[in-house]
């Protein structure tokens, strides 16, 4: 492995694989993705298709997860409702960390009165409470003709970017007064050019680091709003408005409310135990 | 200090407007304005709606309703809800105790737990017990709040039938202290159990740091208690970022009150946003979101100050 990666990667990767855990959490990681991939096309049933004299069998050998109040299959539709949930977690952290990141070099790098106005834009933006905005502009947006799916995406990629703004900006201005940074001054670099080829890539770090964690916090805030409704419209299966049903039929049918929780929890659990280990790998001056 | 905390209040002022202009903009945004909701009811005419549109002034343009709408908030007159015609002011100070009772015991559980497993998980670092809280906090910070809830509703109120499923009291129950405290259980939780993890997660590393200084080598030094080297020192110290913590943090507990009132079917501020958002009901979302957006600037400014009060190293200019 080392010798296929080179010098620094190679340090990173054997760092990584030290945290079991978090090797551990990549498997499972990816075993979920392979899953939710994969299962949707070798079982070519319509997840939404009810099934009136099925409903609420328990977990069986025929349906692993049992079946829900429409007789449909639940291991099924976690499956169909994983691949909106995962998509909704890395899109939402690709919104997110490129806006965060275009916001905080830019403030950094130019300071002065811009730097000004954009960090009191992102203190204002950190003031609210996230949860009752998404709220606001889920209903309002609940009837509009724009799939639910983009909606959510957008809306918790445009309220999610503001940790990754305050990071950049800070490497920004630290890395600025580097001798580097100095040295690429004196042989002419300028402006975009500097911001772009040595001081965005020496921020990438805490970045990838902010935007793996972001993953884990993306699928619990879709979660959440789905749970409310608010989020992934039914019929559509995500794992939030699984669960959403399973409040008022966990009396009856407790696996729908464990399993698409277990789904959720696993994948943030991993997601976290990467995130942690990457931060450990890519920056070792600081560790636990 | 004084100059300090009037500045950080004047800085305030235009966060706050911000704040409350975005929010204006967001909720007239609607297609179809405010009103839409009652478009399709039966026995409103076209004309009705127009009528009702005129007394509520939502036929002047954006930046007049805002300035009226600011006028009005800033003198106390919060507006009536759409929906039950009660005066905004009324319905929120109504709920607030509610909310404030349910986060006041939460706040409270979560800094009795995680200061004492904090301390423990850094002065025994890397034993069995550390490992184990580890990944309790691990589990803590990676499980929707709703789906925690929901769990210990499914064990605690339908199988063991230990506790009551929702609600802050029996209803028609006269008032009795064992079941208040009974139908607090689980919203309290369920809403402590990430705070702990990140709480105690937080001290840890904070004081395994000062634990590691020199003024903690020289306390040791000159033969000082481990005890008091302990309590004194390392925690005094390692605990002071736990006051900005708990002010930045602010925000996360309104969402998890939200969805834990929810659940637990709490007549708190959180239900009150929710049910007021599912009616499009404009004024009292207003207002919420007026006093929780102050509520966040003026906690992040009382943790500056008190950081400072606690801190003497850090000069406030």
């Amino acid at each position: 492995m080392s010798l296929l990666l080179g010098g620094r990667s190679a340090r990173v990767v054997e760092r990584f694989l030290a945290h079991r855990v978090a090797t551990a959490g990549l498997l499972v990681l990816g075993l979920i993705a392979v899953t939710v991939v994969i299962l949707p096309l070798l079982i070519p049933f319509d997840p939404n298709r009810t099934n009136l004299d099925q409903i609420f069998l328990a977990p069986s050998p025929q349906h692993p997860f049992g079946t829900d109040s429409l007789g449909r299959d639940l291991g099924l539709r976690m499956a169909h409702g994983g691949r909106i949930s995962l998509a909704v977690g890395i899109l939402t952290v690709a919104i997110a960390a490129s806006l965060g990141t275009v916001v905080g070099a830019v403030a950094g790098f130019y300071g002065g009165l811009l730097d000004t106005i954009l960090m009191r834009f992102v203190d204002m933006m950190l003031s609210f409470p996230r949860l009752f905005l998404l709220i606001l502009a889920s209903v309002l947006l609940r009837d509009s003709p724009i799939p639910s799916f983009l909606v959510i995406v957008v809306l918790l990629g445009s309220l999610s970017w503001m940790s990754v703004a305050r990071i950049v900006r800070s490497s920004v201005l630290s890395l600025k007064e580097r001798q580097f940074v100095e040295a690429a001054r004196s042989i002419g670099a300028t402006g975009f050019n500097l911001l772009w080829s040595h001081l965005l890539p020496n921020s990438l770090a805490p970045v990838i680091v902010a935007a793996t964690l972001g993953v884990g916090s993306a699928i619990i805030a879709e979660s959440t709003l789905s749970f409310l409704g608010l989020g992934i419209q039914p019929p559509t299966a995500s794992w939030g408005n699984l669960l959403k049903d399973a409040q008022s039929d966990m009396q009856i049918a407790p696996w729908t409310a464990i399993f698409p929780g277990l789904a959720i929890f696993l994948t943030v659990v991993s997601v976290n135990f990467v995130g942690d280990a990457l931060r450990d790998a890519l920056d070792p001056r600081h560790s636990h | 200090m004084i100059r300090f905390v009037l500045r950080r209040l004047a800085v305030s002022i235009p966060l706050l407007l911000g704040i409350s202009v975005i929010s204006f903009l967001i909720l007239n945004a609607v297609p179809g304005g405010p009103l839409s909701a009652y478009e399709n009811s039966p026995g409103i005419t076209p004309a009705d709606l127009q009528r009702l549109e005129h007394t509520l002034g939502l036929d002047q343009p954006i930046q007049i309703r805002y300035l009226t709408w600011l006028e009005h908030f800033v003198t106390g007159d919060w507006g009536y809800s759409y929906a039950t015609q009660q005066p905004v002011l009324g319905m929120i100070a109504e709920r607030i105790p509610n909310t404030a009772y349910l986060m006041g015991t939460v706040f409270a559980v979560t800094l009795l737990i995680a200061i004492p497993v904090g301390m423990y998980t850094a002065l025994r670092q890397y034993s069995a017990g550390d490992h184990l809280v580890t990944g309790i906090s691990f589990a803590g910070l990676s499980m929707p709040t709703f789906w925690l809830g929901l769990l210990l509703i499914i064990v605690f109120g339908l199988n063991l039938r230990l506790l009551p499923l929702g609600g802050m009291s029996t209803p028609g129950a006269d008032f009795d202290v064992v079941d208040r405290l009974r139908h607090l259980v689980l919203p309290v939780l369920t809403l402590s159990f990430v705070g702990i993890a990140h709480y105690s997660r937080y001290l840890r590393s904070s004081m395994l740091e000062t634990l590691g200084q020199d003024f903690v080598r020289t306390a040791r030094a000159k033969g000082m208690s481990e005890r008091r080297v302990v309590l004194v020192h390392a925690f005094k110290n390692g605990a002071l970022p736990l006051v900005t913590l708990a002010a930045l943090d602010l925000p996360e507990l309104f969402a998890g009150a939200l969805v834990t009132e929810q659940i637990f079917g709490w007549p708190g501020m959180g239900r009150l946003f929710w049910d007021a958002a599912t009616r499009a009901d404009y004024p009292v979302l207003m207002g919420v979101l007026a006093v929780s957006a102050s509520l966040i600037v003026f906690a992040n400014i009382a943790a500056d100050v008190l950081y400072a009060y606690v801190d003497p190293r850090i000069r406030l200019a």
